[in-house]
């Protein structure tokens, strides 16, 4: 329609429409470009945790955090068997391998742990492996033996004989060099890890993978699971602005037509509207949201039913039947009813019609408050159990006392996104309230 | 009037709005239409003249259906209208038409012309929306708007108020109306145009022989568009006559008020003011005993109009008046 095309054009004239509509767009950019590229079973798949972060560091911030503030603190690397210099030399039932995991270290601070990922294949006898780690300095520290069956995995950092030997958790002494232990400082150079095995078994392989974990990773950082805070703050913003979106429709529609309704009949339906509306304004909605999430169940699904249900009969009734009150009594309507206009089409074509670009605004800015509603609920620990969004996230921070260990990246980030998605409807709102509410306008 | 069948008949009719306090205590009625008899004829033009608050608005919306009356009924076409439901009802709307005082306020606002006549024709069941085009264009033509393509794609507030006005009479003609109730038709427009659209209403009405009931407070001009007039007092028709004999031999005392309310002040003014004679209007709440004029009557017969209320009597054929002045027996 015309109108709409007029107001739209006139939007070009407000800054805060322009940016408010810039961030909008962003949001729902980085959203299509999220659902797409980490489908939604994927996306819960990985949020579960588990075998597909091993390779993660634990609670590692962002990167470009650290480089910009000067820093140099190292990112994790997996050094492989594959790249290495594999000798083999068979004795009788079996063979003897050696296997040096070579790479270079020039980081500042230390690694954040050590892990070592061993795989043999083609047997099921045990295999016996010694491993030596070698400074850049030439010194051999002898880091024991021990059995390994097909798969193993061998925390190093976790190897208290060791820890005791150095004197320091193994991360750390074995990359200390002969620096004070009381401030220990990362000698940089390359570091060796030689692995000697007996297979037993002339056709057994053995791969390895030496995981040194960093203290910093992509864009957003880990989290205590190891899982990668960028799935989560990249799937929250779809999850939030539908969330947002469709709570708001719900309810604004359902409100509309019940206030209109009540207006048009008046009598016992508008009465027992308005006091519906009064009863359900006295009824908290954080705390039934809270109550229906313990003993019931916190999926998303449930929580935007609702909210909506809850939304239904709340005060924007009373506001919209105050706008609706007078054009009750406008003489289009009852034209319209001297032509033969039904309750229903006066309702939904005479009535609702009229005030709606009055009420865009208020929908676009009431979708924030929405996508609050659903982190204030995540945070309260009643967030979807299955989806990661960024009120999960903040709970996760919470529950791990993130800004007390100082991970702060870990509460900045969801915090900057609700933020920004507040900011951007809100600051699209006020622009469409001047060009769609004349009142405002002639100010 | 002809002797053939009346197109429409009031019949005692009565509108009263119950008055309620807090919402559901019942502290009395206004009784805006309070026994009105009268019938009009196919093709006739008729007046209804009053001043301000005497339900001539009420009255119109309830031979339009929108008040339900509190007693008596309308009669259209044989069919009484409080027995009508559903679909008959529905057609019952298409056979009358209405035209609004305020042409602007009549308009959806949020709707082009194009959409706002398409209207009735979609609640009528004219699916196909070339046949709705077709009609939309005849009947603009028929209130001279004739830059059809120009009109059409516009909204209310691009349109002049004479403009919005022959919209207005566009849309009571789509469905083919056997009759047009139009109140106070021109009394918000432009002086410039009145007359313009008074013209069209009576041409409209002669080419399409309709019956026009029309509202107004301009006894000066009534002359050239009524054929009968009906004055009307506290809720009641008090004198009816042909439009010639009321004005050149008015009985009722309040209409030789009204009369001479127009003739005293000058010519510019008549078109404003409202012509009201002295005293206050009556409640209609507590309409006074007898004669509801009596208070206000010069020529009150004490004894007789505050106590019995006077019926129509017929002092020459056609011309009704309800006063007892006009009671052949008096003397
Ligand atoms: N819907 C209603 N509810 C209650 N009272 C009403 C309603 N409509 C009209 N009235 C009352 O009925 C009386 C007659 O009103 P009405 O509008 O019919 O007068 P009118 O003759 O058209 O006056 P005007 O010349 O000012 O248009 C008034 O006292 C008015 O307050
Ligand atoms: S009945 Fe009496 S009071 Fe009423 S108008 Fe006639 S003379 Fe006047
Ligand atoms: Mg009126």
């Amino acid at each position: 329609m015309n109108r709409w095309m007029q107001g739209l054009r006139e939007l070009k004239g407000y800054p805060s429409a322009v940016g408010g509509l810039g961030i909008i767009l962003f949001l729902v950019a980085l959203s299509v470009y999220t659902v797409i590229t980490i489908p939604y079973s994927e996306a819960l798949d990985r949020w579960r945790g588990g075998e597909h972060w091993q390779m993660h560091p634990v609670n590692a911030g962002p990167v470009w955090a650290d480089r910009l503030l000067g820093g140099n603190l190292p990112q994790t690397r997996v050094v492989e068997s594959e790249n290495a210099e594999v000798r083999e030399a068979p004795f009788e039932g079996g063979k003897q391998v050696r296997i040096p995991l070579t790479f270079e270290y020039d980081n500042e601070g230390f690694p954040s742990e050590l892990n070592l990922f061993l795989n043999q294949k083609g047997t099921q006898q045990e295999a016996f492996v010694r491993l030596t780690w070698h400074t850049p300095s030439g010194e051999a520290i002898p880091l024991g033996g021990q059995r390994v069956s097909e798969e193993s995995r061998i925390s190093i950092s976790q190897n208290r004989a060791l820890e005791g030997r150095l004197g320091m958790v193994p991360h750390v002494g074995l990359f200390a060099g002969d620096s004070d232990p009381a401030d220990p400082e990362a000698e940089r150079g390359e570091y060796r890890l030689t692995i000697d095995a007996m297979l037993f078994d002339p056709t057994a392989e053995l791969e390895a993978d030496l995981a040194v974990y960093g203290r910093v990773h992509g864009l957003a950082g880990t989290d205590y699971q190891r899982r990668d805070l960028m799935l989560a703050l990249m799937w929250g913003t779809p999850v939030a602005l539908a969330f947002g979106l469709l709570a708001a429709v719900g309810t604004t529609i359902t409100t509309l037509v019940i206030a209109a309704t009540g207006v048009w009949f008046r009598g016992w339906v508008d009465a027992l509207i308005q006091r519906l509306t009064e009863v359900n304004m006295i009824l908290p909605m954080l705390p039934i949201l809270v109550m229906v999430g313990t003993l019931y169940s916190t999926s998303i699904w449930l929580m935007l039913g609702v909210v909506i249900a809850l939304g239904i009969f709340s005060a924007g009734i009373k506001t919209y039947r105050a706008m609706l009150l007078p054009i009750r009594e406008a003489p289009y309507i009852e034209a319209a009813r001297a032509y033969g206009a039904g309750n229903a089409r006066i309702i939904l074509r005479y009535m609702i019609p009229r005030i709606l670009p009055v009420l865009i605004p208020t929908f676009v800015t009431l979708i924030p408050t929405f996508v609050f509603l659903e982190a204030s609920l995540a945070v309260l620990g009643l967030g979807d159990p299955q989806l990661p969004t960024w009120g999960k996230v903040l709970n996760d921070a919470q529950e791990q006392s993130a800004l007390y260990n100082g991970f702060y990246y870990w509460v900045v980030a969801p915090a900057v996104l609700l933020m920004l998605t507040g900011l951007g409807f809100a600051m699209f709102g006020f622009a469409l309230d001047r060009v769609f509410n004349p009142r405002l306008r002639t100010q | 009037m002809t002797a053939e069948e009346p197109l429409l008949q009031a019949t005692n009719l009565h509108t009263w709005f119950e008055l309620r306090q807090w919402g559901f205590l019942r502290v009395g009625s206004v009784r805006a239409v309070d026994g009105v008899n009268f019938e009009l004829g196919r093709g006739e033009s008729v007046a209804f003249v009053g001043e301000s608050g005497c339900g001539k608005s009420s009255l119109a919306r309830t031979l339009l259906g929108l008040h339900k009356p509190t007693h008596g009924d309308v009669i259209f076409e044989g069919e009484h209208l409080s027995e009508l439901k559903g679909e008959a009802r529905r057609q019952y709307l298409a056979r009358v038409g209405y035209v609004q005082q305020d042409p602007f306020g009549a308009l959806p606002p949020f709707m082009d012309v194009r959409r706002l006549l398409s209207e009735p024709l979609i609640i009528h069941g004219v699916t196909d929306r070339d046949e709705r085009e077709r009609r939309i264009r005849k009947v603009l033509e028929e209130v001279r708007l004739t830059q059809v393509d120009e009109i059409l794609p516009k909204f209310p507030h691009m349109l002049s108020g004479g403009q919005q006005q022959r919209v207005v009479i566009a849309r009571a003609l789509l469905l083919e109306p056997a009759m047009l109730i139009a109140d106070e038709p021109v009394s918000m427009l432009d002086a410039s145009v009145r007359v313009e659209i008074l013209n069209l209403l009576r041409r409209i009405q002669q080419e399409r022989e309709l019956t026009l009931a029309f509202i107004t407070h301009d006894l000066s001009t009534v002359r050239h568009y009524a054929d009968r007039i009906f004055v009307m007092y506290a809720g009641r028709v008090v004198e009816q006559a042909p439009v010639e004999r009321l004005l050149d031999n008015p009985q009722h005392p309040y209409t030789c008020a009204l009369l001479a309310a127009i003739a005293d002040v000058d010519a510019d003014n008549a078109l404003e003011e409202r012509a009201v004679p002295d005293g206050e209007p009556p409640s209609l709440l507590h309409p006074p005993e007898g004669c509801r004029f009596h208070p206000r009557c010069p020529q009150a017969m004490a004894g007789l109009c505050d106590r019995q209320d006077p019926p129509l009597f017929e002092p020459e054929a056609g011309h009704y008046s309800a006063c007892w002045l006009q009671d052949p027996e008096r003397g």
